[in-house]
């Protein structure tokens, strides 16, 4: 762009003097702004096109919140139950923040499916529209993979048992599943490098392709331009267009406003869920994924032995590849939904499918009395989890200081006199060690008791180097001694 | 990608006057006014992000509880100091440290109850009270106080710390603190 585009021609172009017009100079951010105001919108701003730059707005949501949420979150299965009942509990604004961030999720899920229903009911992936439609199935995979990752990150009940679920469906792909399985968990089992690696795929690798994909769906939007009302041919545009800004900006900014009045309000007045801590060993837990996984969850059910791999692989597949493939497969110019009954019906069918398939699976858990009183019980759970105070975590420090309550009363005076010869000044209360000495944790796995007697008595010249004196004790004292740092494990 | 929106009529073919956009002024002020209204927004939203942020700062979370002592009786006939162990509960954020602390009761000057940290003043070894010396000896640098904690001789700059103490029912509890070492006046560490 040069400064002749941005200087003439229009309305509103203000006179580049003063700051503006230097930043301007600097930096060409007024072109670039108009660039993004002046998009055409063929056939006029409408409300039905209002759903992309609502998903924009979640994501950033999203992100923003996200980034929050880390400053107190651990993912470790040790601590990360902890760092998310601390956040919902105890930090000012945590549990509207966590819930804005969990709401968030099932509201992008949502206004992606308008956004992509939008798209296909005006037949917008058509003409010359195809790889805008494929960067926006690829941003709708990445989508879906954060919320099933994001999900298993607060370690509650719920979360593990569903994440459990939903990488044991990972295993029934055929010959390698049990392999995807392992590397999705990192082991066998759900444990702490699940964790790290739900962690690092929710918080690094997924959102780093889904800057990239924005980035290349935008930029594609624009290449390809605006789709316009159904009538606008697909392939060479004809309608009047009317620029972006201000009335669709407008439109735009109102799905926004709801989004933000709508999640801010939820966020406030309903907190986000946590239940208690993860137990694998809870053999009565009954999983169920979040609402929107409910469909392949219910329909995951029906396949079974040998056509598991139908249902799970190859079903899901042709699927996927159809979708993607669309703007190929369906060439026609005709945009107008009544005259495309195909596609219309394809669309009802998955649509028609996909809710029955979650209604069914409500259905069944309210119809089947075992389970819907086990459901009963774990949200009565997660309820009172919620009511109690928030508890700290003991410190690794603290429980081996902990352990020392014991039960040999020659120890316990070995304890007193560690205490009384100050060595937990260097070696730390417990014997866990400090920066100034090392630990003792243990240290009867290293020499046996006489050894260890001698060593007192007489440091060697690395351990006197270091500032460890003599030990001098009636033999009585040092045989309690030595029986205290025999106690430490 | 900024060429296309140059000719924003480029696809239409001409101007986009069909839809009789407002005028400069009028767009101007809606400019202002959008921009004005996202920055109120954004300043609104804000808001929780920061109090989510300042929350450590604004809200102490490394305060240590009074840990008991024991019932004030067992301190009325009090000859020399007498050690007891606490057991001091530090909340780090949202993890708990429970750390067991060795104190001594004692007299001060004025033959008042008071509590001393056992923490030597000077490298932060413990110190032990060595009954037939009537003395507090230091056994890494063999600092020297007296039985009320005051400092004797060696290398420690002040007397021993104490700390503050308070009855409740009968029951004498201390607030056991961590004090700067290697200085000579008394410095609580935050």
């Amino acid at each position: 762009m040069n400064s002749t585009d941005r200087n003439e021609n229009g309305p509103s172009r203000i006179p580049q003097t003063g700051f503006r017009g230097w930043l301007d100079r600097r930096t060409g951010l007024d072109g670039l702004l108009r660039t993004a105001l002046d998009e055409p919108v063929p056939g006029g701003a409408r409300f039905a096109y209002i759903f992309g730059s609502g998903l924009l707005f979640i994501f950033l949501s999203q992100v923003i919140t996200g980034v929050f949420l880390a400053l107190y979150y651990v993912p470790s299965a040790d601590h990360a139950h902890t760092t998310v009942a601390y956040i919902s509990k105890v930090v000012t604004a945590g549990s509207f923040l966590r819930s804005l961030h969990s709401y968030g999720a099932s509201a992008m899920v949502i206004v992606l499916l308008l956004h992509l229903s939008q798209t296909y009911i005006y037949g917008a992936y058509k003409g010359r529209r195809e790889l805008l439609w494929i960067s926006g199935c690829a941003l709708f995979g990445l989508v879906m993979a954060m919320a099933f990752t994001g999900y298993l990150l607060p370690w509650d009940q719920r979360a593990y048992f569903a994440t459990a679920v939903g990488t044991n469906a990972i295993g029934e792909v055929p010959f390698i599943g049990g392999m995807l399985t392992r590397l999705v968990r990192g082991g066998t089992e759900m444990g702490t490098l699940t964790i790290s690696r739900f962690f690092v795929a929710h918080v690094f690798l997924i959102p780093a392709c889904i800057f990239a994909l924005v980035a290349s769906h935008i930029f594609l939007f624009r290449s390809a331009g605006a789709a316009g009302p159904i009538t606008e041919n697909p392939y060479k545009p004809t309608a009047k267009s009317e620029p972006f800004y201000p009335r669709q900006v407008l439109m735009d900014l109102s799905l926004t406003a709801l989004l933000l009045v709508g999640l801010g309000m939820l966020a406030f007045f309903i907190a986000a869920p946590l239940g208690p801590a993860a137990d694998p060993a809870n053999a009565q837990y009954v999983p169920r994924p979040d609402w929107y996984y409910l469909p392949i969850f219910q329909w995951l059910k029906y396949w079974h032995g040998a056509a598991s791999a139908i249902g799970v692989l190859v079903i899901p597949t042709i699927l996927a590849l159809a979708v993607i493939a669309l703007p190929f497969l369906d060439r026609s110019i005709e945009r107008r939904p009544w005259k495309r009954p195909g596609a219309m019906g394809a669309f009802a069918f998955i649509m028609f499918g996909l809710v029955g398939l979650g209604l069914r699976s409500e259905y069944q858990d309210h119809h089947d009395p075992a389970v819907a009183q086990q459901l009963g019980r774990q949200k009565a759970e997660e309820d009172e989890y919620m009511r109690k105070p928030f508890e700290p975590d003991l410190s690794a420090a603290s429980l081996a200081a902990a352990n020392v309550n014991l039960a040999d009363p020659l120890a316990a005076k070995g304890k007193t006199i560690f205490e009384a010869q100050s060595c937990n000044a260097c070696h730390g209360d417990g014997g866990i060690g400090t920066a100034a000495a090392p630990a003792l944790v243990a240290i009867s796995a290293k020499f046996p008791s006489d050894q260890l007697t001698n060593l007192l008595q007489h440091p060697t010249a690395k351990m006197t180097a270091g500032a460890m004196p003599a030990v001098d004790l009636p033999t009585g004292d040092m045989k309690a001694l030595i029986a205290y740092l025999e106690s430490l494990k | 990608m900024s060429g296309r929106a140059e000719n924003s009529g480029g696809i239409s073919g001409e101007k986009s006057s069909s839809y009789g956009p407002p005028s400069g002024k009028r767009r101007s002020f809606l400019g202002a006014l959008l921009t004005l209204g996202s920055f109120c927004v954004a300043a609104l939203l804000s808001v929780p992000l920061i109090r989510f942020t300042l929350f450590p700062i604004l809200r102490r979370t490394t305060e240590l509880e009074p840990s008991p002592l024991g019932p004030l009786t067992d301190f009325t006939s009090l000859t020399e100091p007498l050690s007891k162990t606490i057991q001091v509960e530090q909340v780090d954020g949202w993890r708990k440290a429970v750390s067991e602390k060795t104190v001594y009761v004692t007299k001060d000057g004025h033959g008042q109850l008071c509590a001393l940290s056992s923490i030597c003043p000077h490298l932060g070894c413990t110190v032990p009270w060595v009954s037939a010396k009537k003395e507090f000896v230091c056994p890494c640098h063999g600092a020297v106080f007296a039985p009320d904690g005051s400092r004797v001789s060696g290398p420690a700059l002040r007397g021993m710390d104490s700390l503050a103490t308070t009855t409740t029912d009968g029951q004498l509890l201390v607030r056991f603190q961590y004090f700067r070492q290697l200085v000579s006046d008394k410095e609580v560490m935050d």
